[in-house]
């Protein structure tokens, strides 16, 4: 059985690559994508760590956050489009409408 | 007054008909078909006319010292007690009848010749716009008349006085839309007005004189208890309080008869007369003719207990009446619009029922005044016929000849000609011959010259002359109607024609009331208003009038006869048998002829003295009100709102609102540094999160170093 810190340095190295994701990209269709990779860096500490304790309970909750991807991705692309529609722009630096 | 039976009690109906009629008009008349109209409006004067009649003729059956009713429906207007020369007295104007003999006459002309000339409107006024609006001003009028000529005291005769003035205005300009019509409708309005004021200063002279307005208290219940002017005059003769010839009487008098001469058109208030022509005919042959115009006549009449007392006014009501009737009389003959004659003649015979009152010959004046209502409303009926006929020509100098095409119209006017001239027999002769004869009478009692009578006579010839000048020019000689209109001719339906004979009749017969004066007896017309018309006895009874000898009053006639032959002979000669001559006259002498076309210029005189003024004085006010109340007032005004306004902006700006900016910036300034990190760019958001998460991790580091001891 492959030790458990592979698993973990795999999903660090997908984290990362999502997390620089979602702050470097201006397309926020990128930005989506990027999450979907920090969610899938979860799950896999989450099967992984579920492997080690012998608890099923870790590999339910991966099936859950899958789930939630899909339809966390959903809402994310119907938001986008909406907004697209109102402003024209698919671009993170162009939506400051948050602001004070 | 015990027994005075349906029609004495119910006096108070006669003129509530007509006014209920208005009143029907004015709310659903635009609703009513012409049927209901005519049901309404006609139905309620022949009502009024029945009860008329009917009250007359029960009052005629009383012995003759019993002949007046009076009746107070409410106490009208009630100042209080106001001081007069008698001292404090509580006075009280009530809205009360009177029938005596001089109203009754009165209300029988008006409810008759009103009947028939509502009933003539129905065919003339077929087919007009604002039939009902029509009939609801003549019922109006009707109201008003009645009221006036049954009032038993001054101030309800002024509102009805006030109400045939509106009526009239209203009237004359019912075709608004023309401006001829708008503007004579305001011009007769205002020359009334004029005359109202000397009216209502005579009125007021009148209350504070004697305490009351109330003509009479005969026929009241208890006589003591209701003062009236005759009452409160006697006794103050009688105490020597005033006396024959006061000169309050004289001013009393000439005040009431400024108002008099206003609404019946004498000089020199005469101007709107002939202009209010502009209305439709029969509003012309009833109130501007027959009725309206001599409610002056029947006020003077009303009033004569004050005027016999004064010679002075009594020759000014003569000199007016007597001047204006030979200046209308000269006009009327070169006229040429027929309705513009009439309207000179009925000037004229005005003139003349003044005369008559003026020489104290008031029963004359009122004798006039009937026969003339019959004949001048007859006149003015059959010109509205022949207009009706011919489409709305008005010119006599087009027609000619119509007596063969209008035959059913030509037959009353000639004898409505024959009545007005004062040809022996019909009414006119009668009613001249009296006012001629008092005026002849006055003139020996006073040893004076015979210029009254002189003016009167020389009148008559000029009515003569232009009476039988339009008669010619309209019935006979060739016809000068353009030939295409010749087969327009037709003759007027029959509820215009059957008014036309009713009056022809009254014409002819109405004069008789004075037959007897023709063997040498008193004329029971006058010995039936006698009683009206006494007056105060006093011992100086200078006016009491003593007839002539028989030889005397049938020279009078003759003389009377010989003037209207002589104007029906110039009139025959100038028009009829040789119809060039008159032109011929009128080239010869261009200058009296301008004189006249312009009616002596005296509606130029008073637009130059009067109203032109008038309209500078306006062009002032208006400069006045553009450059000094608009400019230094209002926009003066505006100016400094406008200013303070600014300066007030000012300091709300920078004042009041810094203050509050101030309250604002504060916390502004204090959230400054927390305020950085909203960059509202979600990026900058993961950005933080994961510092913190970083932060999280190094804090933590020695439990996540601890754990990942653990997994091996």
């Amino acid at each position: 059985m492959m030790p458990i810190g592979h698993y973990l340095f795999l999903s660090l190295a997908l984290f990362l690559i999502g997390a620089i994701g979602v702050i470097s990209r201006r397309n926020v269709i990128i930005v989506l994508m990027s999450i979907e990779l920090i969610l899938n860096a979860v799950n896999i500490n989450l099967v992984a760590f579920s492997r080690y304790f012998g608890d099923i309970a870790g590999q339910v909750f991966a099936l859950f956050i899958i789930a939630d991807a899909a339809a966390e991705a959903a809402v994310g692309l119907g938001i986008i489009i909406a907004f697209f529609r109102n402003r024209e722009t698919v671009l993170a630096d162009e939506m400051d409408l948050l602001k004070w | 007054m015990t027994s005075s039976g349906y029609f004495l009690t119910h006096l108070w109906l006669i003129p509530l008909f007509p006014l209920v009629s208005t009143a029907v008009m004015y709310f659903f008349g635009r609703r009513l078909s012409k049927e209901a109209v005519n049901l309404f409006c006609v139905g309620s004067v022949f009502l009024s006319f029945l009860h008329a009649l009917g009250a007359v003729l029960r009052l005629f059956t009383l012995p003759a010292t019993q002949r007046t009713y009076q009746q107070i429906l409410f106490e009208w207007v009630t100042p209080g007690s106001m001081p007069t020369s008698m001292g404090l007295v509580n006075f009280v104007a009530d809205w009360g009848y009177l029938l005596d003999p001089l109203s009754s006459v009165m209300v029988i002309v008006v409810t008759l010749v009103g009947f028939l000339i509502h009933v003539y409107s129905i065919g003339y006024m077929a087919n007009e716009d604002g039939y009902y609006r029509f009939f609801g001003y003549l019922n109006f009028f009707m109201f008003s008349m009645l009221t006036l000529v049954l009032a038993n005291n001054l101030l309800l005769l002024f509102a009805g006085w006030e109400g045939v003035g509106l009526c009239s205005y209203l009237l004359i300009g019912f075709y608004f839309l023309k401006k001829s019509a708008a503007d004579a409708g305001k011009k007769a309005f205002l020359v009334n007005r004029i005359g109202d004021v000397g009216f209502l200063l005579g009125l007021l002279l009148v209350a504070a004189t004697f305490g009351t307005v109330r003509f009479t208290s005969q026929g009241l219940g208890d006589p003591a208890a209701f003062s009236g002017i005759v009452q409160s005059l006697g006794s103050m003769v009688a105490q020597h309080v005033l006396s024959y010839g006061s000169p309050v009487f004289t001013a009393m008098a000439l005040l009431l008869f400024v108002g008099a001469a206003g609404i019946s058109a004498q000089i020199p208030l005469h101007v709107w007369l002939p202009d209010a022509m502009e209305g439709p005919t029969p509003v012309s042959a009833l109130i501007h003719a027959a009725t309206m115009v001599a409610a002056g006549v029947y006020m003077v009449a009303r009033m004569s207990a004050i005027y016999q007392l004064t010679p002075v006014a009594m020759d000014i009501v003569a000199l007016v009446g007597a001047a204006t009737a030979i200046f209308a009389a000269t006009l009327a003959v070169v006229q040429s619009d027929i309705k513009k004659v009439l309207a000179y003649s009925t000037v004229s015979q005005l003139g003349n029922m003044f005369l008559a009152l003026g020489v104290g010959a008031f029963a004359a004046g009122i004798f006039h005044l009937m026969t003339h209502a019959f004949f001048q409303a007859l006149l003015f009926l059959a010109a509205g016929s022949i207009i009706h006929s011919l489409s709305g020509e008005q010119d006599i100098r087009k027609m000619g000849g119509l007596r063969y095409t209008i035959p059913v119209t030509s037959v009353p006017f000639i004898f409505a000609t024959l009545a007005i001239t004062g040809v022996p027999g019909l009414s006119g002769f009668f009613s001249e011959h009296e006012i001629l004869a008092h005026a002849f009478n006055r003139h020996i009692m006073l040893d004076r010259y015979l210029a009254l009578w002189a003016v009167g006579i020389v009148t008559t010839g000029l009515t003569a002359l232009y009476m039988f000048r339009l008669l010619f020019e309209i019935f006979y000689g060739r016809s000068r109607l353009p030939i295409k209109m010749e087969g327009h001719i037709h003759e007027s339906p029959k509820t215009m024609t059957v008014p036309l004979m009713i009056l022809t009749f009254f014409s002819i017969v109405s004069g008789w009331l004075a037959l007897p004066i023709l063997w040498g007896e008193e004329s029971p017309f006058e010995r039936f208003l006698e009683p009206s018309l006494r007056g105060v006895e006093t011992d100086t009874g200078t006016i009491s009038l003593g007839r002539h000898t028989l030889l005397a009053e049938h020279g009078l006639m003759a003389a009377l006869v010989a003037f209207v032959a002589l104007g029906f002979w110039l009139a025959y000669k100038l028009y009829l048998d040789n119809p060039k001559l008159h032109t011929k006259l009128a080239e010869s002498w261009p200058r009296l002829r301008n004189l006249l076309v312009h009616k002596y210029y005296v509606d130029e005189i008073y637009d130059s003295l009067f109203v032109n003024r008038i309209k500078d004085l306006s062009t002032a006010l208006s400069f006045f009100d553009a450059k000094v109340i608009d400019g230094l007032g209002v926009d003066g005004a505006g100016w400094l709102a406008h200013v303070s306004s600014r300066i007030a902006m000012w300091l709300d700006k920078w004042v009041v609102e810094a203050l509050v900016n101030m309250l604002g910036w504060f916390p502004k300034f204090l959230s400054m540094p927390v305020r950085m990190f909203q960059t509202g760019v979600f990026s900058a958001y993961a950005v933080f999160i994961l510092i913190g998460l970083a932060i999280l991790l190094g804090y933590y580091g020695h439990h996540v170093q601890a754990f990942v001891r653990t997994l091996h």
